[in-house]
């Protein structure tokens, strides 16, 4: 037998060029389930303008800004029923299973924005108290600057195949050491500092007991967080709170106003007069973007993330380099716990993270491990919190309970219904061993 | 061999690799005992073997990933110590692994440079990557994409950039780890070429494999080892036969005895049948075929073509998006797997250790798995464990299943023994048909033979046989007839005496007629 006698394979086209797509099972189970969300969301409107009366009120400027916007009205009911009646075509686009290409997302956006104004302008309907929108947008950036900072520490973890469930512990933790370091020193640098410290020492733990003794990871990262939470409420308990004066008084951030681009209307008071761990928030956005896309190292860590063994194999020490990522990861969260005390009220209370880094890691999933996508995500999640507590103070109809309740059913509807199944990295979760 | 022997004592210092006394232990099991080989450039050099008999241990010491618990490894007289991959690849050796070591979701650059990688101050240099890729590329004449992303890419060309990724950190000592085992008769042959064109450029080749036609085919030396030893040397000129026995070490026969077909009545009909993965990828596509009592129809094609999909769907583990699919004229295409099951069809699947066995359960249990829950296993609510133990030692001492006891667990049993376990259990009750995915997948040429026999066997009895093979040496032994698969459609249903380069062909998605208008003309010549 003589191989030569073969003609040799032309050119071979990658197989999924010729391969045509249809509707899989699953992904009609969720077009449709997208499809039922946004109907039930639009009949909660039709719902919603029964009870709707008189005009609402957008107020597009604070009244503290130098520049004061108009304020604007709206009559409520035709407003909520023509968002209602968008939000069932929506849904009923999806249901029908006729949208094409770019239509999905862009029913889906048409979905999203009808029910937000919709219910906005119930909410703010009939009310004395205009809407402030202005006070929403910034509180929003407010709100998402730890949820980008935890997203992003838990994306460079994950990346390198180290999951990281215990971004909520490491908030609490540097929460904790900011509000003490800032007493002690009346310092924000050195209370930031310090908080990041904080998060590097959590990282540490995380790293240690899921790099070198192979823990199961999610078990572990819960474990961090009650560390977290028993250790800062014993230390609470036990040295702050009797010496809250001293230790528990610290200096907070003030909103810096960057100037001339802070005085442009509207913008000006959203963007550019927020405190400095929001800006940082912003920089380190594009830091773990470059550091993950643009450098050796990032190609490293994505590596060891997705195929330890073939990293391995080409000479680089996947445990150094996951040592690294879950590392710098613990600054990144750091920073983010800061947020709660020197960023807020300067005092620490016991469990004051409330969640929000579930939500962070909520975000960076629904980002899909994507520091961009992520930031996205946060800023979604930071306007929906926003957005309950702004309600709350215009005494809507609905119990505030719920209001509080709406950052979690938005998470949960989220990575539940719209989102899907993402692809982690491949070795997410696994430890390597030789 | 008088020639290497002078040649080995004549030259003072050796050039090339050269490894002596290599042992390596795992416990009390001794994978590679004392094991010498040389390789010097523009030679390659087989290293011929079964599955297990330490092959792919040797050269993980060679290339650092394991430390050896004795011996040494000379380069050029040298010797050398590699206590990682990386020292290993600075000394010139490289490899081509057997599962590709390669990052599914990088691009063809960022996989080539990763661990040396182009630019400055940390920065990544991709233009710098991808212009090494296309002169590498260019320079051995193996093209390639360098911002194609690896999942997009066919495994032979997959297999190209694992090429370029050792050549890139200029490899003079070249291993491949059982680089045929996932490619295509075509792309087998681009991969011999590309062998022979790197040792022609002077490359030392160390080729693993345990398939006697490729050895024939390219070797200038080969050494064989069995269960950790060398046993010898052999003449590239020595028969597929001569090289069986001294791989086995004893006489196996490489046909299967096997009447033809006596073909009843038709068993399963599959009609129209559509399969649609989960990210809407239309896997199968409309195919439509039978199979009959007393005949194994094979289904050919490269791995990744529908086959595992149209195996799964028939036990039922796989939606079916439209179709039907009937057994003895029941509709059987919507049943979930203990109904098929129930309804008389047997399962090996493709991925034993993940799919069909359980490692942490004994033997036998494992042997019990599709039928515990019914009589005589099972009285109520409880398993009835003398009655499965008797079970047991029979399908043993049947199945030739070696192991002291069937209560061990399943993960002591070495891949062959493991896969006489799936048979035994599925053939252990009448059956109407018999659905196999590469039953001898990682099974050494002894065990081989055995499995071949039990699935005639089986056939002969009445049972309709679906054989999924990717290997043509399988379809030529068992097939009465072969249905060829590519992108999920059926590309033609041949008798078995198809010649292999009409098979190959087929395989790439060329119809019959075509394949064997120029491919006929050819035979002749050569015959």
């Amino acid at each position: 037998m003589s191989t030569t006698t073969i003609p040799p394979a032309g050119p071979q086209a990658p197989l999924s060029a010729t391969q045509h797509y249809v509707e899989s099972a699953q992904k009609r189970r969720s077009r449709l389930s997208i499809g039922a969300l946004i109907v039930a969301v639009g009949l909660l409107l039709v719902y919603l303008a029964f009870s709707t009366s008189g005009e609402a009120h957008f107020a597009l400027s604070n009244v503290f800004d130098e520049v004061q916007l108009p304020t604007i009205s709206v009559p409520g009911l035709p407003v909520v029923v023509t968002t209602a009646v968008l939000c069932l075509l929506a849904g009923a686009g999806f249901l029908s299973g006729r949208l094409r290409n770019r239509m999905p997302a862009l029913a889906g956006t048409v979905g999203g924005l009808a029910f937000l104004i919709g219910f906005l302008t119930w909410g703010a309907a009939g009310r004395d108290l205009p809407f402030p929108v202005s006070n929403q947008l910034a509180g929003t950036l407010s709100v998402a600057t730890p949820l980008i900072l935890g997203a992003l520490a838990g994306i460079l973890c994950e990346r390198s195949g180290v999951v990281n469930v215990a971004i909520e512990g490491q908030f609490l933790a540097a929460a904790f050491s900011a509000a003490v370091v800032g007493s002690l020193t009346r310092s924000i640098p050195i209370a930031l500092i310090s908080a990041m410290l904080t998060g590097v020492v959590m990282s540490a733990l995380l790293a240690l007991f899921s790099i070198k003794y192979l823990v199961d990871q999610v078990v572990l990262g819960v474990v961090l967080n009650l560390l977290a939470s028993g250790l800062t409420g014993f230390l609470f308990d036990q040295l702050v709170q009797p010496n809250s004066a001293t230790l528990n008084r610290s200096p907070i951030m003030e909103p810096i106003r960057i100037p001339l681009l802070a005085d442009i209307p509207f913008f000006g008071p959203i963007f550019f007069s927020q405190t400095i761990l929001a800006y940082l928030a912003a920089v380190c956005v594009a830091v773990v973007w470059f550091l993950l896309f643009r450098t050796t190292w990032g190609l490293r860590v994505r590596a060891v993330g997705e195929h330890p063994k073939a990293a391995d194999t080409v000479g680089i020490n996947v445990y150094a380099i996951r040592w690294s990522a879950v590392l710098t990861a613990g600054l990144f969260a750091g920073l983010g716990g800061a947020f709660f005390t020197i960023g807020s009220t300067g005092a620490f209370v016991k469990d004051m993270t409330v969640g929000n880094g579930f939500i962070a890691l909520a975000a960076l999933i629904m980002g899909r491990w994507h520091p961009i996508w992520a930031t996205v995500m946060a800023l979604f999640f930071g306007f929906v919190t926003q957005m309950a507590s702004q309600l709350q103070t215009l005494s809507t109809p609905v119990p505030s309970q719920f209001l509080l309740l709406l950052p979690y059913v938005a998470t949960i509807v989220a990575v539940a219904g719209l989102i899907g199944r993402t692809r982690a990295p491949a070795a997410d979760g696994t430890p390597y061993v030789k | 061999m008088p020639q290497t022997a002078a040649d080995d004592s004549s030259a003072a210092p050796p050039r090339g690799l050269s490894l002596r006394g290599i042992t390596k232990r795992f416990g009390t099991f001794v994978a590679n005992d004392a094991v010498d080989l040389d390789v010097r450039p523009g030679e390659i050099h087989c290293l011929l073997g079964e599955n297990g008999a330490g092959k792919s241990t040797l050269m993980n010491v060679l290339y650092g990933l394991y430390a050896p618990d004795g011996g040494q490894i000379l380069i050029d007289g040298q010797p050398q110590h590699f206590a990682n991959p990386k020292q290993a690849m600075a000394a010139g050796i490289g490899m081509v692994h057997q599962h590709f070591m390669l990052v599914q979701v990088f691009s063809v650059a960022e996989n080539v440079v990763l661990g040396r990688e182009p630019g400055s101050l940390g920065a990544l240099d991709m233009r710098a990557a991808r212009s090494r890729v296309k002169e590498l590329s260019a320079r051995y004449n193996l093209p390639l994409e360098p911002d194609a992303i690896i999942e997009d890419l066919p495994v032979g060309v997959q297999q190209r950039v694992e090429i370029i990724k050792a050549l890139a950190n200029d490899a003079e000592y070249l291993i491949f780890d059982e680089p045929t085992a996932v490619l295509t008769p075509q792309e087998i042959d681009e991969l011999m070429a590309v062998m022979a064109s790197l040792r022609d450029e002077g490359k030392a080749i160390v080729f693993i494999t345990h398939k006697l036609r490729e050895v024939r085919a390219i070797a200038d030396r080969i050494t064989v080892i069995r269960r950790g030893r060398i046993v010898g040397q052999a003449e590239p000129g020595s028969s597929e036969a001569e090289l069986a026995e001294l791989m086995v070490g004893r006489a196996v026969s490489l046909t299967v005895d096997k009447q033809p077909a006596t073909v009843g009545e038709t068993r399963l009909r599959v009609k129209d049948l559509t399969i649609v993965n989960p990210a809407g990828a239309v896997v199968v596509d409309r195919i439509s075929f039978d199979v009959h009592a007393g005949e194994i129809l094979c289904v050919a094609g490269v791995q990744g073509n529908g086959q595992s999909e149209l195996a799964e769907a028939l036990l039922g583990v796989t939606p079916v998006s439209s179709g039907t699919v009937s057994l003895d004229g029941v509709d059987i295409h919507s049943l979930s797997p203990r109904e098929t099951i129930a309804a008389g069809l047997g399962y090996v699947p493709e991925d034993r250790q993940h799919d069909g066995f359980i490692g942490d359960f004994t033997i036998a249990e494992n042997l019990v798995l599709n039928q515990f829950h019914r009589a005589p296993f099972s009285k109520g609510l409880s398993l009835d464990l003398a009655a499965i133990d008797a079970f047991a030692q029979s399908r043993r001492s049947e199945f030739d299943i070696r192991t002291p006891d069937v209560s061990h667990l399943g993960s002591s049993l070495s891949g062959g023994n493991a896969q006489k376990v799936v048979l035994a259990r599925e053939l252990s009750r009448p059956l109407a048909l018999l659905v196999a995915s590469q039953p001898t997948r990682g099974v050494d040429v002894g065990a081989i033979e055995f499995l071949h026999k039990r699935i005639v066997a089986a056939r002969d009895s009445g049972t309709a046989v679906l054989l999924v093979s990717t290997e043509l040496e399988e379809v030529e032994a068992l097939a009465d007839r072969v249905m060829v698969m590519y992108r999920g459609q059926i590309v033609g249903i041949v008798g078995p005496q198809t010649p292999r380069d009409v098979l190959g062909l087929m395989m790439a998605g060329v119809p019959y007629e075509e394949a064997t208008a120029p491919a006929a003309g050819q035979q002749e010549v050569s015959s």
